[in-house]
């Protein structure tokens, strides 16, 4: 029933858009996509250029990770769009053969709102933890105190907030604490959305910024480019080198750059909790889910020269909406990965 | 009065059912078109309820076969190990509307009250204006007053108190957060009055004249005249508060945001929780696998199935308080 609806209103845009836009330059394909919100913000932007570029018009909606994945099982997209890399599993499950085309690198920021604290709250991985955890319930606790030498810790009740909707954004924030802490794997795990142990929470990034705004004492993991533009404090993390570093573009990049090899080899590789000394932790890459044999030649591609143009000119827009661009190695594979992609059994890009 | 009594029994005569003359021919007359017709879509209420119960039903099925009835009775909501209960969702739904009624039943019965009995009519007509244009507005509106108008004030004014005069009650003891079941209350309680007061007051205003003017005639002071005109709506002010708890039990936006969304049951009022509506809203989106997404549609069964326990015990709550007095209890 849902399907059908879904699949019926994609037929119905993809008739009516045509027909509304009038006669098209050189009968341009449009293109239908949907699924993860986190990247939402540099795909609106791409799809925007794309289309003055091209003239190709491709209608994406945030409807979220999971969603998307189950819109490119039920086959009604172009292409799905997930924060969360598929499992061996859950490829398993899909009715043809689904490739990975990372886009962009972005990281999770832990915003607060502690009155009276001057300076940059410095956490650690075991901090993090047990303040979602609720083993922590205080900030003038001695653990936070001695993270935070020189600063004294307003005596008040610690609010964790997480977000109350499934999302990427939590799937790359309990990803990291599972890596982080064996507890936290064994007893919630990771997924877009868990069984949390204590606080409170929010829908969508707006929704734990508010309430981190809204309640002093509370803190909230928020996508960073929603805690820049918002011009929440930011807590810094201790990563594996032992370094306490601020997110940001760079040190997000550089936690993209670090794990250039392991991408290489599998692109669902997970990125957080870098090696690399000046890495913040809390990262993930987010994904394209395409089928590799397509149906419909002209529309496959149309998509293939889409992401073609994301890994490559697309990338130089990604730093402006503060996320970070993918190394080299991984550019390579999405390469060998686009000349993949057939339609009908006959490879796609060989002229190229 | 004598109206009631001539309409209650059905008189026999040339329109009722039953007693029409045979047909002319074989055309169907246009009574017997127009009967079938709207038949038809009465039919079509029947064919909607029974369609949604069977989808969600159908949906829910693999969330059943695995849980069964502990889906019921388990507190657990674990995404990640699929693990599926709904009972803190069933306590938030239950506490946050019963707490909602609580608070709304005064305000509205006694704004209703004023309207209709004492204000200038006037003044009843423009408060009842204002009164309808707030059921308008949308509940995400709410949410956000309830988020940064509610919440502050909760936290700095009514919560430390409650917390200092009222915590050696479990109901009210914890952090002052201004976010959780009591802010979920009272948004609730907010959404819920316009509806409680203009169907209060419309049915204060259907009785009929004749009844306060006997009972001031038999010496009444006002207060007593009142009393008797709540007495004679009764059973309609009690389907007013069911629907009012309706709106409160499937409301979700506006909880969403303001009730902490934690699937943790608590005996404090202070504390987050969660609904039912709350939980699909949050975690449709972004359900990945059969199990987790059929055990959300269960949820909207249970929901189902809660909406109309509470319409059947409406029912009968309204049968018990009128005995034959159905024509009052109609406007229920």
């Amino acid at each position: 029933m849902k399907t059908y609806s879904i699949r019926l209103a994609a037929v119905a845009a993809a008739c009516a858009l045509p027909a509304l836009l009038g006669p098209s330059p050189a009968r341009a394909q449009n293109l239908t996509g949907a699924g993860a919100t986190f990247p939402y913000p540099i795909y609106s932007k791409w799809f925007d250029v794309y289309h003055e570029k091209t003239g190709i018009q491709i209608n994406y909606q945030s409807i979220g990770s999971g969603a998307g994945i189950q819109q490119v099982k039920a086959g009604t997209v172009d292409f799905g769009a997930s924060d969360a890399a598929l499992s061996n599993e859950r490829l398993k499950e899909m009715p043809r053969r689904v490739l990975h085309f990372p886009t962009v690198g972005g990281a999770v920021a832990l915003a607060y709102n502690l009155p009276g604290f001057n300076g940059t709250l410095k956490l650690t991985p075991e901090l993090v933890t047990a303040i979602y955890m609720g083993t922590i319930t205080t900030w003038n606790d001695k653990q936070i105190a001695a993270a935070n030498a020189g600063a004294t810790m307003p005596a008040a009740p610690i609010l964790p907030i997480h977000r109350s909707d499934g999302s990427g954004t939590t799937n790359i924030f309990t990803t990291y604490l599972s890596l982080v802490n064996p507890q936290w794997k064994e007893l919630v795990g990771a997924n877009t959305s868990v069984s949390w142990p204590a606080g409170v929470g929010g829908k969508g990034n707006e929704g734990v910024a508010g309430l981190v705004r809204q309640t002093p004492g509370g803190i909230g993991y928020v996508e960073l480019a929603y805690a820049k533009q918002n011009q929440l404090p930011v807590a810094q993390v201790r990563n594996k080198a032992g370094n306490f570093v601020q997110p940001s573009l760079a040190s997000t990049t550089a936690a993209v750059d670090a794990a250039a090899a392991a991408l290489a080899k599998d692109v669902r590789a997970p990125i957080a909790n870098s090696i690399a000394p000046q890495a913040y932790p809390i990262c993930g890459l987010t994904y394209l889910l395409v089928y590799q044999d397509q149906k419909d030649p002209a529309r496959a591609r149309a998509l293939a020269n889409f992401i073609d143009w994301a890994i490559h000119d697309g990338q130089a827009l990604a730093e402006g909406l503060d996320y970070a661009r993918l190394p080299e190695s991984v550019v390579k594979v999405n390469e060998a990965n686009l000349h993949k992609l057939t339609a009908g059994g006959k490879p796609l890009m060989a002229a190229e | 009065m004598s109206r009631r009594f001539a309409l209650a029994a059905p008189v026999p005569g040339p329109l009722a059912r039953g007693s029409r003359p045979a047909r002319a021919g074989w055309l169907p007359r246009a009574d017997d078109l127009y009967h079938a017709l709207l038949a038809s879509l009465a039919g079509l209420v029947f064919a909607v309820v029974a369609l949604i119960l069977f989808e969600t039903a159908r949906g829910a099925a693999p969330s059943i076969s695995a849980f069964g009835w502990k889906f019921l009775t388990s507190t657990a909501w674990d995404p990640v190990a699929e693990r599926f209960g709904a009972l803190p969702y069933l306590y938030g739904t239950v506490v946050s509307s019963a707490l909602a009624l609580a608070l709304a039943l005064p305000l509205g019965l006694g704004t209703a009250i004023f309207l209709a009995e004492l204000a200038p009519p006037r003044l009843g007509n423009a408060v009842a204006f204002l009164v309808e244009l707030l059921a308008s507005i949308p509940s995400i509106v709410y949410g956000i007053w309830g988020v940064f108008v509610l919440a502050p004030w909760l936290r700095t004014a009514l919560e430390p108190w409650l917390i200092a005069h009222l915590g050696f009650l479990p109901l009210f003891q914890g952090f002052p957060f201004g976010i959780g079941m009591i802010n979920a209350g009272i948004v609730l309680a907010v959404m819920v009055s316009p509806t409680l007061i203009s169907l209060s007051r419309e049915i204060l205003l259907s009785l009929p004249r004749s009844l306060r003017e006997s009972a001031l005639a038999l010496g009444a002071t006002r207060a007593e005249s009142i009393g008797v005109m709540i007495d004679a709506a009764r059973p309609g002010l009690l389907g007013a508060a069911i629907l009012g708890l309706g709106r409160a039990l499937g409301e979700t936006m506006a909880v969403t945001m303001v009730i902490g969304n934690t699937n943790r049951i608590s005996a404090s009022l202070l504390a987050p929780g969660a609904t039912m509506a709350s939980v699909i809203a949050n975690e449709f989106t972004e359900a990945t696998g059969t199990l987790y997404l059929s055990a959300l549609i269960e949820i909207a069964l249970v929901l189902f199935a809660l909406t109309v326990v509470v319409n059947a015990l409406a029912r009968l709550l309204v049968y018990a308080a009128t005995g034959s007095r159905r024509d009052i209890a109609g406007a229920a």
